[in-house]
């Protein structure tokens, strides 16, 4: 394994450092030591920078750059590193996302079943691109590379929950209730 | 544990087992999004209220297959499908017997070829017992084969015995994995490194998915007869973030297999230890390349490297490491059990045993089917799937996704096996089979997996990030109308290029469905052309 020998030492000093340098968010924020406790659950390897990522991405919804900062200090990795990683995988995000969330898969066979029409059809009447979050921060509107629910195809993910076989009509309806309720 | 205690193990299992009728509900993601943890709930509080929970055992299985007719309960002698809570009371009554009682769900024909014709080994538990219960798998004979091959074996009678069984790699390649296992063993070194590929990318594939879903510690023990056999001590599951239900059971099974002993130092009090470690992706096709891979699992971008030095000889860390795909390893425990000659016996000449198959698209069954190799495209898709829904024509049959071709539909009798898909232009690929009717437009589907592409290229090397760019604006502009037949021309030159000068598997194989439908629809593409 890469860094076993100098664990023990890394621990003691990175925790040092992340409660030093960082003095406001660290004791008035509680999300941050949860992604300390993660790191050290994973004894503070710079292997573990995604599986802290998909941590921090959990617990604070995106990653800002304070947040990259705090894991680049605990990994003892450079920023440019995390930020590299950070930017290359899809599913960190480092801008926030909408109350709501609506994915539509666009893998092959949802395709093939239409799922192309039910996302511009959430285009249109949403007035955003897929990416982004409507003006009122209630909807961000996403696309998948196929979640795999493909015998269920066209699938959508409302807020983490699968919906199969769904068109147009379903998805707006069912956005429209998130947007009514505020 | 020892054999005794592992045989007797299994003993109290299988009482256990079977002194309950059991229902069976299948809670894998197709029926899981389809309300199966309703169905199950209300099947258990009606077994409650009836006060039978001394005879019925309300499970939760794994994939039973039909996936589009979810939420799937079967019985003993019936499966039924598109289940509701309400049908919960009638089920029940059919259990005990009595003759259709009211409103009982859909049942659904066993008899029909989308059953019969499967040939299930890699599936064969999927569906029977729970996946989140270790004590199932081992009533069916789970982790027999590991203490076969740790104390009945040697490592070389491990690798032939796979070696002889003629089984090749199920992410797509083909590459033998016996000829990959005896690389990775001769390999000089301590530390060597077995890896499970679960990146399972393909859109519209999701066998692996499945298999991980309905009988985890199949893939465990699988992995962990290759460590033994190539000399590894520990082991990594690189799995895609968008399966959360797979990474569960991965999880708990792990924690299982630990407890019990199976997982850990000392294995059946062998001298082998063995302990695996899951990795999570974070949304990036490419890490499904095994150097990309390599380079996620150790934490960094995903992107490839070249090779040689393959992994086998430089992996995890500059180690020696194997890697497999899900399938793979959830066929070892079979051929260690009934031995590497029967399994040889199953399919063709150069592509022995059996392939699990996505069967997706415009279909009328789609799902998940286990079919011997050698079969025919026809077969699977008209007889086992039913063909287009509402009589319509198959135009075309792809497989491989991104990385493979359209099978047209006057050659659907080719047989599925690794030689004869590469012939007609396409691969086998993880096993994704998309249905494609007269509706569907070639053009436009070869310009969505171009985009798929362009999207996932790492960037790291140019004929592939340019490239991809490039051919999806010339195909935008064909649907645009907008190309002359020069136009053409170079986007077919662009093809080659980029599928001759990129760095890793991902751009080599961009162009092959463009490449592949401008074969056989190329009048498709030369009717949108501006003059």
């Amino acid at each position: 394994m890469t860094s076993a020998t100098t664990e023990a030492t890394t621990e003691a000093t990175t925790e040092k450092i992340a409660s030093s340098t960082s003095p406001k968010t660290v004791t008035s924020d509680k999300r941050f030591k949860v992604l300390n406790a993660t790191m050290k659950r994973h004894h503070y390897q710079q292997d573990a920078l995604i599986e802290v990522l998909h941590q921090a991405q959990e617990s604070f919804g995106f990653l800002e750059l304070e947040v990259l900062e705090f894991v680049a200090r605990g990994l003892k990795l450079p920023l440019s590193r995390v930020y590299g990683v950070a930017t290359f995988y899809h599913l960190f995000s480092l801008k926030p996302n909408g109350k709501h969330t609506c994915v539509i898969c666009m893998g092959t066979a949802c395709y093939v079943k239409g799922s192309d029409k039910i996302l511009t059809e959430l285009e249109q009447k949403l007035g955003i691109k897929v990416g982004q979050t409507t003006a009122d921060g209630e909807v961000s509107l996403m696309s998948a590379r196929c979640l795999g629910a493909c015998g269920i195809a066209p699938a959508v993910v409302f807020d983490g929950e699968v919906a199969g076989k769904q068109d147009e009509n379903d998805v707006l309806a069912t956005v429209k209730t998130w947007q009514s309720l505020t | 544990m020892n054999r005794e205690e592992l045989l007797n193990y299994q003993a109290a299992a299988t009482t256990q087992m079977q002194q309950k009728k059991r229902l069976h509900c299948c809670t894998a993601a197709g029926c899981f999004s389809s309300g199966a943890v309703a169905v199950k709930e209300s099947l258990a509080a009606a077994v409650k209220t009836q006060g039978l929970e001394d005879q019925i055992a309300v499970c939760s299985v794994g994939c039973l297959k039909l996936c589009g007719q979810g939420p799937l309960v079967a019985t003993e002698d019936a499966l039924y499908e598109q289940v509701q809570p309400d049908g919960a009371s009638a089920l029940i009554a059919a259990l005990n017997g009595q003759e259709e009682p009211e409103n009982l769900p859909i049942k659904c024909d066993r008899q029909q070829p989308f059953f019969t014709r499967q040939q299930p080994i890699v599936l064969e538990n999927s569906g029977q017992i729970d996946p989140e219960k270790i004590d199932e798998y081992i009533a069916v004979g789970g982790y027999q084969a590991l203490y076969e091959a740790l104390i009945e074996m040697n490592p070389s009678e491990v690798i032939e015995e796979i070696t002889r069984s003629g089984l090749r790699g199920r992410g797509g390649g083909g590459y033998p994995t016996g000829l990959k296992w005896a690389t990775v063993a001769k390999m000089p070194g301590q530390q060597k490194y077995v890896v499970c590929n679960a990146d399972e990318g393909d859109p519209g594939a999701f066998m692996d998915r499945a298999i991980l879903e309905s009988d985890p510690h199949r893939v465990i023990e699988g992995m962990a007869i290759a460590a033994y056999a190539v000399g590894a001590d520990s082991g990594y599951i690189y799995i895609r973030a968008e399966y959360p239900l797979a990474i569960k059971r991965l999880q708990k099974a792990i924690q299982q297999a630990k407890r019990l002993g199976l997982m850990g130092s000392k294995i059946f009090d062998s001298p082998f230890d063995f302990k695996v470690d899951i990795r999570v992706g974070a949304g990036a096709f490419v890490c499904g390349e095994e150097t990309a891979l390599i380079s996620s699992v150790e934490g960094k971008r995903g992107t490839p490297r070249t090779r040689p030095p393959y992994p086998a000889e430089s992996g995890l860390w500059g180690y020696p490491t194997l890697i497999n795909n899900v399938e793979t390893y959830a066929n070892v425990t079979a051929i260690l059990r009934e031995g590497g000659a029967w399994y040889a016996n199953i399919g063709t000449e150069k592509s022995k045993g059996t392939k699990v198959f996505a069967l997706t698209g415009k279909v009328k069954n789609t799902g998940l089917i286990e079919v011997p190799m050698g079969t025919s495209v026809r077969d699977i898709v008209e007889v086992m799937g039913g063909g287009v829904p509402g009589g319509g024509k198959v135009k075309a049959v792809q497989t491989g996704g991104p990385s493979g071709g359209c099978i047209p539909e006057h050659l659907l009798d080719t047989p599925v096996d690794y030689d004869s898909l590469k012939q007609v232009g396409t691969i086998m690929g993880s096993g994704g089979a998309i249905v494609m009717d007269e509706e569907t437009s070639m053009v436009e589907i070869s310009r969505f997996y171009m985009e798929f592409c362009r999207d996932e290229s790492c960037g790291k090397c140019i004929p592939c990030r340019a490239g991809t760019v490039q051919l999806y604006e010339l195909l935008t502009k064909l649907l645009d109308r907008q190309c002359k037949a020069r136009d053409l021309a170079q986007l077919e030159e662009l093809c080659q290029m980029v599928q001759e000068m990129s760095l890793c598997g991902l751009g080599m194989t961009a162009p092959n469905p463009v490449v592949s439908t401008l074969k056989y629809f190329r009048e498709e593409y030369t009717g949108l052309l501006r003059e």
